[in-house]
């Protein structure tokens, strides 16, 4: 474990010592705040019109309808996509570029316990992404009264959709030595599975319906709306899992070139 | 310490390494000799675990690679070609990174590292950026890593590559200082520091061992002769006559010729000093005796005389 936490302790200094931490916080922070402000504006105006109307036979707005889930489910999802390969590329390219992969796995580190590290040194880069998106929400409660119970749902929901994606930018960044090429297979692929779930917009075959289970946006969903569905947690977990089998695997194919 | 039993290591259809055995015992500095591609650094790497054997055994204080990686990768301390270090981290925060995985445990890593900055004189640039230093720097940096957990066994691939004379001088002797407590396996293209700071070196060539033995030995076993080299100036086919005659010569053959002049290289019985003699010739039939010299092998010869395909065949069957 002490080894684990060795190495994810490494690749966080590492992030904030380059400037693509910088550059990821920076972009999303910004995206996340125009979307909060363009959300709650709609709210806000809402709100007024519905005044105006005299509209107290209508159900009162909720914040977390209106702001909180459109934010996660719709924007965020699709900003990650982009973004979390700009967190990964690095893992596994950057070390086999300079030879510090030879330092590694001479070490007295299992396979495994490296890959945990950089999963959870990648995780918590991450952390701070969902730190930031909750900061915005919490704006939420300083001048409304949004529920707090769907909270707890958001950010599982959140962490688990980042988990999966980190986890396969991990894998895909142990084909090569080029960051660029590892960022970009990440970013093609993710593209991929976001897209598996638009064919539920032409039908609603037995396909569309398959594919769309296997993409990775769908099963947020849930977690948008505050339900937490263990189907969901498990896809996730899964994805994680192979994520994770897959980079192993790949690691050991390694060793057999020179 | 090290034993490598018939290792051979296969990349696809390309064979890097073909049944070498070598054993390095306790103590001893082994030298790796070798022209590039010969298969220095696939060995090294089997050595230090980063990539398994094809075929064969290899282990190291007593661990199997294979079987026991982490017990073996634990007492070796590896430097490869181009040190591992991540630019971004400054030196103190890397070596601390390293002891962690390496498994110093933690109170004794304070420790370790100013023991270990002040053997390589690093102590300078401890809280600089790795990134920014110089080679010579980030090669001492490099045998730091390799030496902060104390490991019984150390491998060194091309440890003074890149490094001006001076500090090359340093790191041979940082180097010859670690035998006896450490066990010392490098690879090099420098052969007088392998002769230099190797007490054995091991000779190997397109994947195979060509050579084991003592720098000296290795001379020994392919010097049949004494060679000596002269340039006289005088009528050719007399000078070679006398120079056959002269008692303890063996073989004499014209090397060079310029003008009136020509140089013999003579083979002589070995401990015989024909020079003498071949002077006393020379000057006695009123020849100009120009220049006289002994030629011996260097380990240069001795390198290139194994490493070159037809002749390695010529130096087994003399044996």
């Amino acid at each position: 474990m002490r080894n684990v936490l060795a190495v994810a302790g490494k690749e966080m200094r590492a992030y904030f010592h380059s400037p693509i931490a910088y550059l990821v916080m920076t972009v999303y922070t910004l995206l996340c705040g125009y979307f909060f402000y363009s959300f709650t504006a709609v709210y806000v105006v809402q709100g007024f019109r519905m005044q105006a109307m005299g509209g107290s036979g209508a159900p009162p707005m909720s914040l977390n309808e209106m702001v909180m889930r459109p934010m996660l489910e719709g924007i965020l999802t699709v900003v990650l996509l982009l973004l979390v390969p700009l967190l990964t590329m690095r893992l596994y390219a950057e070390e086999k570029r300079s030879g510090t992969i030879e330092l590694l796995l001479t070490s007295p580190l299992t396979d495994l316990e490296i890959i945990l590290g950089k999963f959870l040194g990648a995780l918590g880069l991450y952390a701070i992404l969902v730190a930031l998106t909750f900061g915005y929400f919490s704006m939420l409660y300083v001048f409304g009264t949004p529920n707090a119970k769907p909270l707890l749902a958001y950010a599982l929901g959140f962490f688990l959709f980042g988990g999966a994606l980190l986890a396969l930018g991990m894998w895909f960044s142990t084909f090569t030595k080029n960051q660029i090429i590892a960022g970009s297979i990440s970013l093609a692929a993710f593209l991929l599975l976001y897209v598996l779930d638009w064919g539920t917009a032409y039908s609603t075959g037995k396909w569309a319906q398959t594919l769309s289970s296997l993409a990775l946006t769908p099963h947020f969903d849930n977690f948008a709306k505050g339900v937490i569905d263990l189907g969901d947690v498990i896809y996730y977990l899964s994805v994680i899992g192979l994520g994770i089998f897959f980079t192993a695997r790949s690691v050991e194919a390694l060793k057999g070139r020179p | 310490m090290i034993e490598v039993q018939n290792l051979t290591k296969r990349y696809g259809p390309t064979l890097a390494v073909s049944d070498v055995s070598f054993a390095v015992q306790k103590g001893e500095i082994l030298g790796f000799l070798g022209p590039n591609g010969a298969g220095k650094t696939t060995t090294m790497r089997v050595i230090t675990g980063f990539l398994p054997p094809t075929e064969g055994k290899v282990q190291v204080a007593g661990f199997d690679v294979v079987d026991e990686p982490l017990e073996a990768k634990r007492r070796t301390g590896y430097l490869p070609e181009t040190p591992p270090v991540y630019p971004d981290m400054r030196v103190d925060e890397y070596l601390a990174f390293v002891a962690r995985i390496k498994g110093l445990p933690r109170r004794e890593i304070r420790q370790r590292l100013d023991e270990v900055t002040e053997k390589c004189a690093i102590g300078d640039v401890r809280r600089r950026q790795i990134g920014k230093l110089s080679r010579g720097y980030r090669q001492r940096v490099g045998l730091a890593q390799a030496l902060i957990h104390n490991p019984e066994v150390l491998v060194l691939d091309e440890p003074t590559a890149g490094l001006d004379p001076k500090q090359i001088i340093e790191t041979r002797e940082l180097i010859k200082n670690l035998a006896g407590q450490h066990t010392v396996v490098l690879s090099t293209h420098i052969l007088p520091e392998a002769a230099k700071t190797c007490q054995r070196v091991v000779v190997i060539n397109e994947g195979k061992v060509v050579a084991v033995g003592a720098p000296e030995e290795l001379t020994r076993r392919l010097l049949g002769y004494g060679t000596v080299l002269v340039t006289v100036e005088g009528p050719a086919a007399e000078v070679l006559d006398k120079i056959q005659r002269v008692s303890g010569v063996n073989w004499v053959e014209p090397r060079e010729s310029s003008d009136r002049h020509v140089t013999y290289e003579i083979h002589s019985e070995k401990g015989q000093d024909v020079r003498p003699e071949l002077a006393r010739a020379v000057v006695e039939s009123q020849w100009k005796l120009l220049e006289l010299k002994t030629s011996g092998l260097s380990l240069e010869d001795i390198f290139l005389k194994l490493t070159t395909k037809d002749l390695s065949e010529e130096v087994v069957s003399s044996q």
